[in-house]
């Protein structure tokens, strides 16, 4: 490898200038406030994590953690996810406190970048987390806390899809019987390839009816009738809970009066094995990816020592920042400019001002090579040079 | 209603994908492809259209740059982009092949594989319990074993016809390659009324296609 240049950073990791940096305090400010009203208290965890621990329990790949070792030889990660730091403190600690528990975060995740730039490999995420509550109040309350998140946020050009595990499990237990067979299928939603799922589809062993059935699923998208639709293509109750769930969700989001943002996606399959029942993905007009994703996830808990229900979700901020497409105009500064001989009156005229709540820039001129050029971003200049007008303190 | 950007393969592709597009009743602009101006609009069908190498369509649709490409399944198996795969258009059929110079054998110590597609040869050796050396190229792979550089090759197969103007015969099929329709997937839910018209008037034109 060629000697790294002074300017160069490793692949995906950015840095923010005042002008974003400003921009996105704002959203996260705004995000977290409405976090916070509702009863949600905020946590934080380190950032290196031992990776047979919170590395092997977190939803993100293998072979996207940034590895290292300790003194001692362990593999440590950056932690790629806050869900499982957040499951191992509520398994060790916080549980034995009080249940349900309500958790927030905002932090920055590690994700390394297999392929090329263009991602970020290292962002931050902001989200929440609601363990101990199996019920779906709780699966509810999380969306439609996501929704106030957005719109707090400065975002309303959105979309939430709904999915649930359970009914795709079930779907494709009734129809391939074995596990094998239906770990195969869902692979394919995963990835996304639905040309591949039909060809699979029309090669199984099976009646027309139910390769009909499974074929069918992959349209139910779109409005609560696609619920209906769905019922007809499930027998017995187990399907059928999963879908009353997902109508009684809706039911719930009505009544928060943020059912317009949702809409349902029942091949929605975000991972292999992370989630247990309800999943979505939130999508913003203008970003290529996710900006979040969330979902109930009873199992994760249990690996941590201590088995307990649990639903959340985590929203990236670069992605929003992105969907905001306007940044913050920087405020602005109050520039106080001094000459030696009036020094302590324009301290005492910046402490003034600050103690008023303004920010006020207390620069000596003789510091400055090009004043107009300095002052070009002040908000408002006043200059203390020269002669003091009255004498006294100068 | 929102603009469509498509992103269409320049190349072998191209043409049998514009006729197909054409054949589902959208107006391309005949312009296309002069392949001059990168970027065409056409505004009466609310879409746009820019034209990429083959291999890169499914970049720019991950990236979410474009909503919708074309793009052959080859390229989908080498980039595994994240991106809906969502009709296989039927068009373009051809192959990925294992090939090589008649009567010969890997080399034992370190068979070497020359290819376009290092992921798809490097997946399809370890499947059948084979340790190979994959050596990437851009261009001409056939050239590969006829100088040296490689026992064996992977690469496209359409005819046949380059495979035998060299010398070179098939030795194992990988896989059959069609062009397929692939979307972003947040513009497949915020798009999604856009997306599913183009796709039930594609879906109709192939079936009706397969029925001729």
């Amino acid at each position: 490898m060629s000697k790294l240049l002074m300017f160069e950073k490793p692949v995906g990791m950015r840095d923010t200038l005042p002008h974003i940096y400003e921009t996105k305090r704002k959203l996260k400010e705004a995000a977290e406030n409405e976090m916070r009203s509702w009863g949600y208290r905020f946590i934080e965890t380190p950032a290196l994590e031992y990776h047979e621990t919170v590395g092997d329990a977190s939803a993100i790949l293998d072979r996207q953690l940034f590895k290292l070792l300790d003194q001692q030889g362990n593999t440590l990660v950056l932690r790629p996810d806050m869900t499982a730091p957040i499951a191992r403190v509520a398994a060790a600690k916080l549980l034995k406190e009080r249940v349900p528990l309500r958790l927030a975060y905002s932090a920055s995740v590690y994700r390394a970048q297999q392929r090329e730039g263009g991602r970020a490999a290292e962002f931050e995420q902001i989200g929440v987390e609601m363990i101990g509550d199996n019920t779906l109040s709780a699966d509810a309350e999380v969306i439609a806390l996501l929704v106030s998140v957005m719109k707090q946020s400065g975002l309303d050009k959105f979309q939430i899809s709904l999915g649930h595990i359970g009914f795709t499990d079930e779907l494709f237990r009734q129809i391939l019987g074995t596990k094998e067979r239906s770990e195969q299928l869902r692979r394919f939603l995963y990835e996304k390839n639905y040309v591949g799922y039909r060809e699979h589809v029309k090669n199984l062993p099976l009646s027309s009816i139910d390769k009909q059935r499974l074929l069918q699923f992959l349209s139910l998208s779109g409005g609560a009738s696609c619920l209906d639709e769905a019922m007809k293509l499930v027998e017995g109750s187990a399907g059928k809970t999963a879908l009353e769930e997902l109508k009684a969700v809706f039911d719930r989001l009505k009544e928060y009066g943020v059912d317009e943002y949702v809409t349902f996606d029942l091949p929605l399959v975000s991972h292999m094995s992370y989630y247990t029942g309800l999943l979505f993905e939130v999508y913003a007009d203008g970003v290529g990816s996710p900006v979040g994703n969330g979902g109930r996830y009873d199992d994760l808990l249990e690996k941590f020592g201590h088995p307990a229900g649990a639903t959340g979700f985590g929203l990236r901020v670069d992605f929003l920042l992105e969907a905001l497409e306007q940044l913050e105009e920087e405020a602005g500064v109050h520039c106080i400019l001094f000459s030696n001989e009036r020094r302590v009156e324009a301290i005492r005229e910046a402490q003034k001002r600050r103690a008023e709540g303004e920010s006020v820039l207390l620069q000596d001129v003789a510091g400055v090579d090009d004043v107009d050029k300095f002052t070009e971003t002040c908000k408002e200049v006043t200059f203390f040079v020269g002669k003091s007008s009255y004498g006294g303190e100068g | 209603m929102s603009m469509l950007t498509i992103a269409m393969p320049k190349g072998r592709i191209f043409e049998e994908a514009a006729a197909l597009m054409q054949e589902a009743g959208y107006q391309l602009p005949p312009e296309l492809d002069e392949s001059r101006k990168l970027i065409i609009e056409v505004p009466e069908e609310n879409m746009r259209f820019f034209l990429a190498k083959p291999m890169d369509v499914a970049t720019y649709v991950e990236h979410g740059v474009a909503d919708v490409g074309i793009a052959g399944k080859d390229v989908l198996l080498e980039e595994e982009r994240d991106v809906y795969e969502l009709l296989d258009l039927k068009i373009s059929p051809c192959y990925l092949a294992v090939a090589g110079l008649p009567g010969t054998s890997l080399n034992e110590v370190a068979p070497k594989i020359a290819t376009k597609y290092p992921t798809v040869a490097s997946a399809y050796f370890r499947e059948k319990g084979e340790q190979v050396e994959i050596i990437k190229l851009n261009g001409s792979i056939e050239l590969a074993p006829l100088i040296g550089l490689s026992d064996r090759i992977v690469d496209i197969v359409s005819t046949g016809q380059t495979l035998r103007e060299n010398g070179l015969v098939e030795y194992e099929t990988i896989v059959g390659i069609t062009s397929r329709l692939i979307v972003n997937p947040v513009s497949y839910r915020i798009k999604n009324k856009e997306i599913s018209t183009l796709v039930s008037r594609l879906t109709t034109t192939i079936e009706e296609k397969a029925v001729r």
